[in-house]
């Protein structure tokens, strides 16, 4: 090959293969003339007459969306058949005139309008678009009787999604809209776009969205014959359309209704699972909202309302939302502690109200402290000062880990949007946190001082509420660790066949039954005789919790006084809990967003919870706030 | 007294200096055909023509800035951008969001990007550096480490997987390999194993891309998918005949019975609109850019400004041979837009980036000349 290298050997060459290049691209080209002359002139009659019988077009029929119920059968959305009045653009001439003409007859809001001129722009061409939606069967008559007057115009029964239970479990549930230009690129890169033929709806948020392509279902078709016009005159074929999957969820609507409205007013969440499966029994972030609003389009004026309310209902707080853990962190630090061998349950200090660590003061929020303090009174009176040296002695590494293989500071993957995109991290603190979210060296280092306020769950920790419970079910579980989930099996509407989501758990922490049931020993005793005492008083099940306060405001050494702090700025409640202790049915993280201390606001909401779910009691309301609760906890 | 006429005149000058007319003449005629074929397809409302004449608008200014670096300056950018090229399709590889299967988009915060589109360009643009670098002392082993480096992101693309894309990526590379002087032996020896391995090389395919060639030859086994789209297309081509129904007149096209009707089966609308004698003038103006891009990279001064202007110009050939092979039913459908006619504006920056380069090496010959 010594050619190669002689410049002008090679630039004939290049001119060689330049003039091949040609003969290529013309012998190609003259391939595709070959076939367009075969096709539009040799073939061309036989096209012609195809085209012209092209009166046969296939109609897609959209399928019947996949039916939502509960854990007992509940319909949580499902759909109704209801007619609208639609119009064809491309057929129906002037649009403007047509619409006014028709609202000589049936009733058309100035909001109908402006939908229609939306629904217009994002609307692919030649599809009909609602101008009236719900039509009374008095209108539907009405407009039949002037049909004539109106090409183009058609009255048609759609399906519609309804949420019957409103907003309750509206951010589980989500809702569907209207197909928009992101949801097409969806469709198309899961390849899915002869099945979304003349589908206009499509899950956004929730569940809705994350089991989009079971609930929907495959699209049917129908042969149809069709005048000049486009009209269908003849059916000639008709291949059904296959309904989407049933999905049967772990939630229970009526515990979640409960739930929802212990919160009241408040703003929080709540997530409660079942400590063998994984599954979520509920799941709140209040405030809430109506799904029922989106599925026609959400007019301007609501999603104003909802999307610029000051306490964002829109946010799942459930996994969104990242929090503190307050002291709801000490028992699973003093498991840690027990599976590293760093302390006994017996081993005690002796707690002077303080931890001096270099010139630093971190305190204890008893004055004078709790005198000897061991394991058990360390979580029933969520001594500070017990965690503190804890910590230090652990080291931040150790702490991360255990509190990792937990899942805190990860996504769950629990089933809601499109992927787990949608869910936060929260932040599991550690040495290698710290290098990648800081930018400069200094910041970047981790100092053993910020290690010393992470046993106490606050420093760099937030987690969500989902992360929380989820942990707490793996302690009730004895480290058996399940994906929270909220659908436990999809339903084949056809076969009746059933899929479970999530049969398996995804690990096994092998945590030491012995050190197990000394936290659990523990966490009964926080209800019995400790911080969440007042809120489970004479409770006919035995409880494990812990409550905990995360600060949202720091006072710089001030002593803390309720009142005296705006209501933003007053700390979040926190509760952690599982019952019944010994066999655990139920096991709950929650969260109230500028609730005071835990044992005030966040355990009464548990003890309904857990009352309704073991007792089936009923509460009526909202749970109250018990100002007289006891806090021990931290205020560092 | 300022010459006003003057320093407009110069001023004017300066502006055009690196655009070479022959080429922008041609591609202004085939976007023309394009924004009247796709008012015709969505013609209820100009929305998406409006949209797409400012898609051009944006892409040619992206050209006359491309055309004023001179080749040289280009040279510098193929390391630099084939390994931002390579590095994401990786990150796509490990982070990429799975979307059904098919890991193409890389999530950046506040978009997602493809990164396949990237190496469209970086591809020709680092094996012409490679070879340029190399020109003095090209050995057959030189060969092997541009087939390497073809082969790479190659590999990356056809994984994800985009086979339509990786084509064309492989394609890009290949002419250049080809131009360089890859031996007939080699070429002959790949044809013939290549077509030895074609059933192994079917085997690998993914279940989809078996299911589209197998509706290329028989249409009626995905009547709402790719098969009535193929149905579709061939009756509208077929139908419009010798000289066409007519502009607007498309009884296919307007009673919605051509998919994609704006984007990647345009030609069908087209064709059925102004027959076969639109299809050959559409000929004649791609052979025209070919033609061009090819005298462009036959008087080009230097080895890396000669494959890759070659590189680019066969690259604009690929796209159009396989689109209108695609609709009219000859090839399987792969998503491949038809250049300067489809919709979209990420193609379209793609392309002018290509009609950029071919400029500037055809401009800044003449400027050495002077």
């Amino acid at each position: 090959m010594g050619d190669f290298n002689n410049p002008e050997a090679d630039l004939d060459r290049f001119q060689f293969r330049l003039g091949f290049a040609v003969v290529f691209v013309l012998l190609a080209f003259a391939v595709l003339l070959g076939r367009f002359v075969w096709l539009q002139v040799i073939q061309h009659d036989f096209y012609q007459t195809r085209a012209e019988d092209n009166r046969i077009t296939l109609i897609p029929i959209v399928p019947n969306r996949g039916v939502i119920t509960d854990r007992n059968g509940v319909v949580m959305a499902h759909n109704y058949s209801a007619f609208t009045l639609e119009i064809t653009p491309s057929l129906a001439g002037k649009l403007d005139e047509t619409i006014d003409a028709l609202a000589e007859i049936i009733d058309i809001q100035p909001k109908d309008r402006k939908r229609f001129k939306r629904l217009l722009d994002e609307a692919k061409n030649f599809e009909s678009i609602p101008i009236r939606t719900r039509l009374s069967d008095g209108e539907v008559a009405k407009f039949a009787a002037h049909r004539y007057r109106f090409p183009g115009v058609e009255v048609k029964a759609r399906l519609f999604r309804q949420y019957p239970l409103g907003a309750i479990a509206s951010h589980a549930i989500g809702y569907i809209g209207r197909i928009t230009d992101r949801d097409l690129t969806w469709i198309e890169e899961s390849e899915k776009q002869a099945n979304y033929k003349g589908t206009d709806h499509i899950g956004k948020t929730g569940l809705e969205q994350h089991y989009e392509f079971e609930l929907h279902g495959d699209t049917g078709y129908e042969e149809v014959e069709i005048d000049a016009g486009g009209r269908a005159v003849r059916s000639l074929k008709r291949i059904p359309p296959v309904p989407g999957n049933n999905l049967k969820l772990t939630l229970d609507a009526k515990l979640q209704e409960i739930t929802e409205q212990a919160f009241g007013d408040r703003k929080g969440s709540l997530v409660a699972i079942e400590p063998a499966t994984g599954g979520i029994l509920a799941m709140v972030s209040t405030p809430t909202f109506d799904p029922n609003l989106f599925v026609d389009g959400i007019t301007p004026d609501n999603w104003k309302e909802l999307n610029e309310h000051p306490s964002k209902p829109m946010i799942n707080r459930a996994i969104n939302g990242a929090y503190p853990p307050g002291s709801t962190f000490k028992p699973f630090m003093a498991l840690a502690a027990l599976e590293m061998g760093k302390r006994t349950p017996q081993q005690a200090i002796s707690d002077p109200g303080y931890f001096n660590f270099g010139n630093h003061q971190f305190r204890d929020d008893k004055k004078g402290g709790h005198g000897m303090v061991d394991m058990y009174k360390s979580i029933v009176h969520s001594c500070d000062t017990y965690y503190y040296i804890l910590a230090n002695d652990m080291g931040i590494e150790n702490i991360a880990k255990f509190m990792g293989s937990l899942g805190l500071g990860q996504r769950t993957g629990v089933d809601l949007g499109k992927d787990d995109s949608g869910e936060s991290k929260g932040v599991l603190p550690s040495q290698a946190w710290k290098k990648q979210r800081f930018k400069k060296p200094e910041q970047q280092k981790w100092y053993a001082g910020e290690t010393i306020s992470i046993g106490i769950g606050q420093g760099y920790n937030a987690y969500t509420p989902m992360q929380l419970a989820q942990a707490t079910a793996t302690l009730a579980n004895n480290g058996v660790m399940f994906r929270p989930h909220l659908v436990r099996e999809i339903v084949d509407t056809k076969s009746g066949e059933k899929r479970l989501v999530e049969p398996r758990p995804i690990r096994d922490l092998n945590l030491k039954q012995r050190n197990v049931d000394v936290i659990r020993h523990a966490m009964v005793g926080v209800n019995k005789e400790g911080t969440g005492a007042r809120a489970f008083a004479g409770a006919p099940y035995e409880v494990a919790g812990k409550t905990g306060t995360a600060q949202v405001y720091s006072l710089k050494g001030a002593q803390y006084k309720e009142h005296a702090v705006k209501k933003e700025l007053r700390d979040h409640a926190l509760f952690i809990a599982y019952a019944p202790a010994e066999n655990p049915k139920i096991a709950l993280a929650v969260l109230v967003e500028n609730g005071g201390f835990g044992a005030q606001s966040a355990a009464p909401i548990a003890r309904m919870v857990i009352d309704y779910y073991l007792l089936g009691k009923l509460p009526g309301g909202a749970a109250k706030e018990d100002p007289a609760a006891i806090e021990e906890e931290s205020q560092e | 007294m300022i010459d006003f006429a003057g320093t407009v005149r110069r001023g004017w000058q300066h502006l055009i200096a690196h655009i070479d007319f022959p080429l922008l003449l041609i591609t202004v005629l085939i976007m023309g055909v394009g924004l009247a074929t796709i008012y015709s397809a969505t013609f209820d409302s100009s929305h998406r023509m409006l949209n797409q004449a400012g898609n051009m608008g944006f892409a040619m200014v992206i050209m006359w800035f491309v055309s004023r670096i001179p080749p040289q300056k280009l040279m510098s950018f193929a390391i630099p951008l084939y390994i931002a090229g390579l590095l994401l399709l990786v990150a796509v590889f490990l982070f990429g969001i799975k979307v059904n299967g098919a890991k193409r988009w890389l999530s950046i915060g506040v978009t997602r990007i493809q990164p396949s589109e990237i190496m469209k360009i970086a591809m020709p643009l680092m094996l012409a550096w490679y070879f340029q670098k190399y020109e003095a002392t090209l050995r057959f082993k030189h060969f092997i480490v541009a087939g390497l480096l073809l082969l790479i992101p190659f590999a990356l693309i056809a994984k994800q997987p985009d086979l339509g894309t990786a084509l064309l990526v492989g394609a890009a590379g290949f002419f250049v390999i080809f131009f360089a002087g890859l031996p007939w032996k080699v070429i002959l020896g790949f044809v013939v194993a290549g077509g030895s391995a074609a059933p192994f090389l079917w085997n690998m395919l993914h279940d989809y891309q078996q299911r589209r060639i197998l509706t290329l030859i028989d249409p009626t086994t995905d009547p709402l998918g790719a098969g009535y789209h193929i149905i579709q297309a061939t009756i509208a081509i077929g139908s419009g005949g010798a000289f066409g129904k007519g502009f607007l007149n498309g009884t296919q096209t307007h009673l919605e019975f051509i998919p994609e009707k704006h984007t990647d089966f345009i030609f069908a609308v087209y064709s059925e609109e102004w027959g076969l004698l639109g299809n050959g003038l559409l000929l004649v103006l791609y052979t025209l850019l070919i033609g061009r891009g090819l005298m462009i990279a036959s008087a080009a001064p230097t080895l890396f400004s000669r494959l890759l202007a070659g590189a680019i110009t066969l690259g604009f050939f690929t796209y159009a041979f396989i689109n209108m092979g695609m609709v009219s039913g000859i090839l399987p459908v792969v998503g491949v837009p038809l250049p300067f006619m489809s919709y979209g504006g990420t193609a379209l920056v793609t392309l002018f980036l290509g009609i950029g380069i071919l400029m500037s090496i055809q401009t800044h010959r003449m400027l050495v000349k002077k």
